[in-house]
């Protein structure tokens, strides 16, 4: 049986979208696609005019289709950015190297100036070697600290405004859950946020960081990029195995296998605790007009559960007498 | 009956590094879950990235003929001669 596109009605459906299970058509996928993440961009009011903007690239699935969907909006729209690819050299051999040819392709394809810092130059350790010194156990915390150093610095001497990544919706909905089996209330309500770093806390703004696909499933950038034929590198990090992340995204996985909108539900939870609704109210304590126990209704849960079982019986009977 | 798989975002490493492969079937219709039963015979059980406990990993999305399983049933979807199912990992990097 062919199943048709639920939002055109005339093409034959291809995919079934994550966060919504509407069937969908290539086509109006790939304009919903864009017009949502058009959408979170102004809504966040993410850029101003004439701002020079630096992609984070590392040759991923995530960063590719970053690059190739904000080039796209930013002359559909006239966003007006000057944007700029970053990439981070790790120094991760078999890997990372590989990865930046990917972005050198996107480089020339997209026409934009590229600047990669290499953690060797500016640390004098590269990954390779940091992990000959301390082993796999830790690893990804240096990695990842000492890329959020060198992405700031990089971007200075780029001279941009802001910084881009490619971090999804699965990617926000891990750093919740991680936050929260750590037990990091400090980090849990800001897990989420669209925009980081430009809040001048004590005086010291650092450059903001935005994610324009904190809403974008991870499976419609995988999808966009195959039907897009976008070319991307996918190898798993040498060095991650260990990664208290990769548990985390186990969990995930399985969750959204279940119910597919575990994901926005999470990054959902966490906004609420980060600016609860002040106008949903917690019910009050009250005593049930049935069975005068605790309540937060009139009648308690227990009584409209025995209520309604109560009537289904009642219409069982009816039926067999019929 | 003839299957053509093809393996995307890396997934071909449990496969001795092969992007495609030809499956022969003797029977003339099969199911998904007889592909992905044939498939771990073929998979190297070192690689955790397309089995994992016995189960086809989450996270990895599958096409029959270009478009997505979960629009038919799964693994009770119905497979002919020529079809291609492509599998692909939305689990590394960024």
């Amino acid at each position: 049986m062919v199943k048709y596109c639920q939002s055109c009605n005339t093409q034959k459906a291809f995919m079934v979208r994550p966060k919504t299970g509407n069937l969908i058509c290539q086509n109006c996928f790939f304009q919903a696609f864009e017009d949502e993440i058009h959408h979170t961009i102004i809504s966040t009011q993410m850029f101003k005019p004439g701002e020079k903007i630096a992609i984070a690239a590392s040759g991923g699935k995530d960063s590719t289709v970053l690059v190739h969907v904000i080039t796209l909006l930013n002359k559909k729209y006239n966003y007006g950015l000057h944007l700029y690819l970053l990439s981070i050299d790790e120094g991760i051999k078999g890997y990372r190297d590989d990865s930046l040819e990917t972005v050198k392709q996107n480089q020339i394809t997209y026409d934009l100036e590229l600047k990669i810092l290499s953690y060797k130059e500016l640390f004098n350790w590269s990954m390779d070697e940091v992990v000959a010194q301390i082993g796999l156990n830790n690893n990804c915390t240096y990695c990842g600290v000492f890329r959020r150093q060198s992405l700031d610095r990089g971007a200075i001497q780029l001279g941009v405004d802001k910084i881009i990544t490619g971090h999804n919706a699965d990617d926000m909905a891990e750093t919740f859950l991680m936050n929260l089996l750590r037990g990091d209330i400090f980090r849990l309500p800001k897990s989420t946020a669209i925009i980081t770093g430009d809040d001048g806390d004590n005086g010291i703004a650092t450059l903001p960081r935005c994610k324009p696909f904190k809403y974008t499933y991870e499976k419609e950038i995988v999808m966009y990029a195959h039907y897009k034929k976008l070319i991307y590198f996918s190898t798993e990090c040498t060095y991650s195995p260990n990664a208290f992340r990769g548990h985390v995204r186990e969990l995930i996985k399985n969750l959204e296998a279940i119910r597919p909108s575990a994901v926005i539900d999470l990054i959902h939870s966490c906004e609420q605790l980060d600016a609860p609704n002040q106008n949903q109210k917690l019910p009050q304590k009250q005593l049930c007009q049935k069975c005068n126990l605790l309540s937060s209704n009139k009648i308690c849960k227990a009584c409209t559960l025995l209520e309604s079982l109560n009537q289904g019986r009642a219409k069982q009977i009816l039926q067999i007498q019929e | 009956m003839k299957i053509i798989v093809d393996f995307g975002g890396g997934l071909d490493i449990c496969f001795e590094n092969k992007k495609e492969l030809t499956l022969e079937f003797e029977e003339q219709q099969i199911k998904m879950t007889d592909l992905i039963t044939r498939l771990k015979t073929l998979c190297n059980p070192k690689k955790l990235d397309f089995f994992y406990t016995q189960q086809l990993r989450p996270g990895i999305l599958v096409l029959i003929n270009d478009a997505d399983w979960e629009l038919e049933d799964k693994e009770e979807a119905q497979l002919q001669h020529n079809d291609r199912v492509s599998f692909i990992s939305t689990l590394h990097g960024g």
